[in-house]
């Protein structure tokens, strides 16, 4: 009864069509435009891309790091894209790579070499990996919490601003971890930043 | 580090809550019986039996029902070529984007039709809206559902009593997007949403950043896809890097919900199949074996990545954890992910059959490298893909008994049917299929001048090693990839004009991908039809017992011989001697 070339012509090939049109129209567009339809009126902010303002005006999202130059901010970690928003890639450097060698040499001397000018004491020991090496989306938003401590002492000289304020003002943009147990605390950069440019200074 | 223990403790302890209630669930689902969803879902599945002309309860042997899903596959790769060929012409595209080039596309279809999700493409640079949503989403969706209806059949087949039907395909088809799939699906997407997970359909954003630069967000119906994605082991990212990038994947919370939606199924379904064939013990013995290989590897990965690379020392850079900073190889790596949990991500991802990435595989460790390689080299039999984790691991369940047979002398017999020469040749078959497409579409990517242009770490251990993933991973119908092997050569540039493809690359990795996929499925589909009409046996005192750790012992040998006796010499020549010889390159 299921046999044949027959079968298969009137049969499956009828039933595959509808199938192929059916599930395209379901998963394919309702599903999807359901969920934005629901998504835009229950969490417009998340579902948007988590913008933060500044001064009014939309400066970038909570959850998309940018790249901060200048000895008056945080600076967030290298990226292979310099924090490209629409054109991601990773760094793609294998363990054994010398060219990533050579990166990361020059990437801990320009660190230690900025701010030991502000922190006598610091070594090339104490530089925590994440300040020197690539993230995984090259739009990371958080540095750790012994980077942000580190360069809270640059922060603190160049906008005169005491160096307890600014330890306050990193504790308080540190997410912790999800529930207390899940991923690893992290400083957000622009968040962070921008809690700068509110408290004055510089 | 303490800390890093126990959030992998908790993970596993997730699953192992999870694996009885959704295999339960599942169970129920294959069986055609009632579940909790009925109410809301049966009237759609009574519309959509008729709209496609289906009688539901109508068996099929094993030569119908591969024949539906021959020509459902089929349909649907030309549908998908189609789709992504006429991106110039199609709605939801805010940026304007064109196809990429023909054998891309090639390429592309063929990964998505076989739940493979290779992408010699990124995502944000190349795909319109409605490709991602009426193209690649739908095949999430589809092409997992065919992978769990292979195993339904299998199962069905050895559980038979008599008879040669193994159901219906369309029947499980659809049963499986409405009941299981979709449901996760919207409560999963909205779930994602609430935490960060961006979705809708506007224009690329141009923000006006702090510091007076601008920088262009990607936008687009994320949530919606990341879900699917990784509830059907798909791995597909919206972005190219995958779910390393915050709109995908935001913060440890969302990280750790989906990759429990990436395990969740393949393990249920050890649970399902031990209801089904009436002895949970079964079910859990394979279980059991996937459980001990897929700790073994996150504990190898986690602490391999604990460690810094060659590189890294040499660099002089202090890669111990001291207080607020995570130590390790944090190459590659997100701060909110830190070490445990984008180590957990490698070993989750690649055990199944995902390919989702949380930090690129390239950066890893040697040793830590050589965890993805192995579970690769293992047929994707840990867990797996959907569906095709657990047809590929009974696959390796008969070979066991086969062997164990021979060992004490005696017909080898499962579950009271006895595994005769025609079924342990579809079984051998079923099982060398794949390592031995990996190995030659390697070997030949190796040798010719062509493929070289697809490398991009250069002639050393790191550019063989992505030749040799390359191939493994789309063969397993994997997508994972170690990164820099590309067959779409795009500047790195916003909009994809100026693209090209590289035929060679892209039409060899399509074609593995479906032979790898389609050929095992015929042979689990025929074992499961020599086995559907084999008699039953009553268990006497000299059966060898296949639900006790004794078993579970063998069948954990027998795949790490076949994957290794195949497979060390190849892992040999790239991470390991990255890992061991500590020299740069």
């Amino acid at each position: 009864m299921y046999g044949g070339i027959g079968y298969l012509i009137r049969r499956d090939l009828p039933t595959a069509l509808i199938a192929v049109v059916l599930f395209t129209v379901v998963l394919g567009l309702a599903y999807p435009l359901a969920i934005t339809g629901i998504a835009q009126l229950v969490f417009p902010g998340q579902a948007n891309g988590s913008k933060v303002s500044f001064d009014g005006k939309v400066v970038g999202s909570k959850l998309i790091g940018q790249e901060f130059k200048g000895r008056s901010y945080f600076h967030s970690r290298p990226s292979a894209t310099e924090y490209s928003g629409d054109a991601t890639f990773f760094g793609n450097a294998g363990p054994n790579s010398a060219e990533e060698r050579d990166a990361i040499r020059a990437r801990l001397a320009a660190y230690v070499k900025l701010e030991k000018s502000y922190d006598r004491s610091l070594t090339r020991e104490q530089v925590p990996v994440d300040a020197v090496t690539e993230s995984a989306s090259g739009v990371d938003p958080q540095i750790s919490e012994a980077n942000a401590r580190i360069q809270a002492h640059r922060i603190a000289a160049v906008r005169h601003l005491s160096l307890a304020k600014v330890e306050v003002l990193i504790s308080a943009h540190t997410d912790g971890r999800s529930l207390g147990v899940l991923g690893e605390p992290g400083v957000n950069v622009l968040q962070l930043n921008i809690a700068l440019e509110e408290a004055g200074g510089g | 580090m303490a800390q890093g223990w126990l959030q992998i403790a908790i993970f596993l302890a997730v699953l192992l809550a999870l694996t009885k209630p959704v295999g339960l669930y599942m169970a129920r689902v294959f069986t055609n019986q009632r579940v909790f969803l009925t109410p809301v879902f049966g009237p759609i599945e009574r519309f959509t039996y008729r709209a496609l002309r289906v009688r539901p309860g109508e068996g099929q042997d094993w030569k119908a029902y591969a024949r539906s899903l021959l020509v459902f596959s089929l349909l649907f790769w030309v549908a998908l070529y189609l789709i992504l060929r006429t991106q110039g012409v199609q709605p939801f595209n805010p940026q304007g984007f064109h196809s990429a080039p023909w054998d891309v596309n090639f390429n592309t279809t063929s990964s998505f039709i076989t739940n493979t999700n290779w992408q010699y493409y990124g995502g944000e640079t190349t795909m319109t809206y409605f490709s991602q949503m009426a193209g690649l989403a739908v095949q999430n969706f589809v092409s997992a559902a065919v992978g769990i209806v292979v195993v339904v059949a299998l199962i069905r087949g050895i559980a038979a009593r008599s008879g040669r039907e193994l159901g219906n395909f369309w029947q499980d088809l659809v049963r499986t997007l409405l009941y299981i799939l979709l449901p996760i699906s919207i409560v999963g997407a909205l779930f994602l949403v609430s935490q960060g997970v961006i979705q809708n359909l506007s224009h690329y954003q141009v923000i006006h950043t702090l510091t007076g630069g601008t920088q262009v967000l990607a936008q687009g119906p994320v949530a919606s896809q990341e879900v699917i994605k990784e509830l059907g082991t798909n791995g597909g990212g919206f972005f190219n890097v995958n779910s390393a990038y915050p709109f995908e994947n935001p913060s440890g919370l969302t990280n750790f919900v989906e990759l429990l939606l990436i395990l969740v199924i393949p393990a249920g379904l050890t649970y399902t199949y031990g209801r089904m064939v009436g002895s949970q013990r079964q079910g859990w013995a394979i279980f059991s074996a996937m459980f001990v290989l897929f700790v073994a590897g996150v504990a190898v990965v986690y602490i391999a990545e604990m460690h810094g690379s060659p590189a890294q020392h040499a660099a002089g850079l202090n890669t111990h954890a001291f207080a607020g900073s995570t130590g390790g190889n944090m190459v590659g790596k997100d701060q909110r992910f830190g070490i445990s949990d984008s180590a957990l991500w490698t070993a989750v991802t690649t055990v199944t059959s995902c390919g989702a990435v949380n930090a690129p595989f390239e950066s890893l460790t040697g040793i830590g490298g050589a965890v993805p390689f192995t579970y690769l080299g293992l047929s994707e039999v840990v867990f797996g893909g959907v569906g095709a984790g657990l047809y590929s691991m009974l696959l390796y369940v008969l070979l066991a008994v086969f062997i164990g047979g021979l060992m004490v002398g005696r017909t080898p017999e499962y579950l009271g049917k006895k595994i005769g020469a025609r079924e342990i040749k579809l079984v051998s078959l079923g099982v060398l299929f794949t390592p031995l497409t990996v190995l030659l579409s390697a070997g030949v990517a190796s040798a010719a001048p062509i493929a070289k242009q697809s490398i991009y770490a250069g002639v050393n251990p790191t550019g063989f090693s992505e030749t040799l993933y390359a191939y493994l991973s789309q063969a397993n119908n994997n997508g994972s990839a170690w990164a820099g092997y590309t067959g779409f050569v795009q500047p790195h540039a916003p909009g994809n004009a100026g693209a090209y493809g590289l035929s060679f690359t892209d039409l060899l990795g399509g074609i593995v991908m479906i032979g790898a996929r389609f050929a095992p499925i015929l042979f689990v589909l025929a074992v499961a039809g020599a086995l559907a009409g084999k008699k039953v046996s009553p268990a006497g005192l000299g059966t060898m017992r296949t639900d006790n750790p004794t078993f579970v012992f063998l069948l954990v040998g027998v795949v790490i011989l076949v994957g290794a006796l195949t497979f060390f010499p190849a892992i040999l020549l790239g991470p390991v001697a990255n890992g061991l010889s500590g020299r740069l390159f």
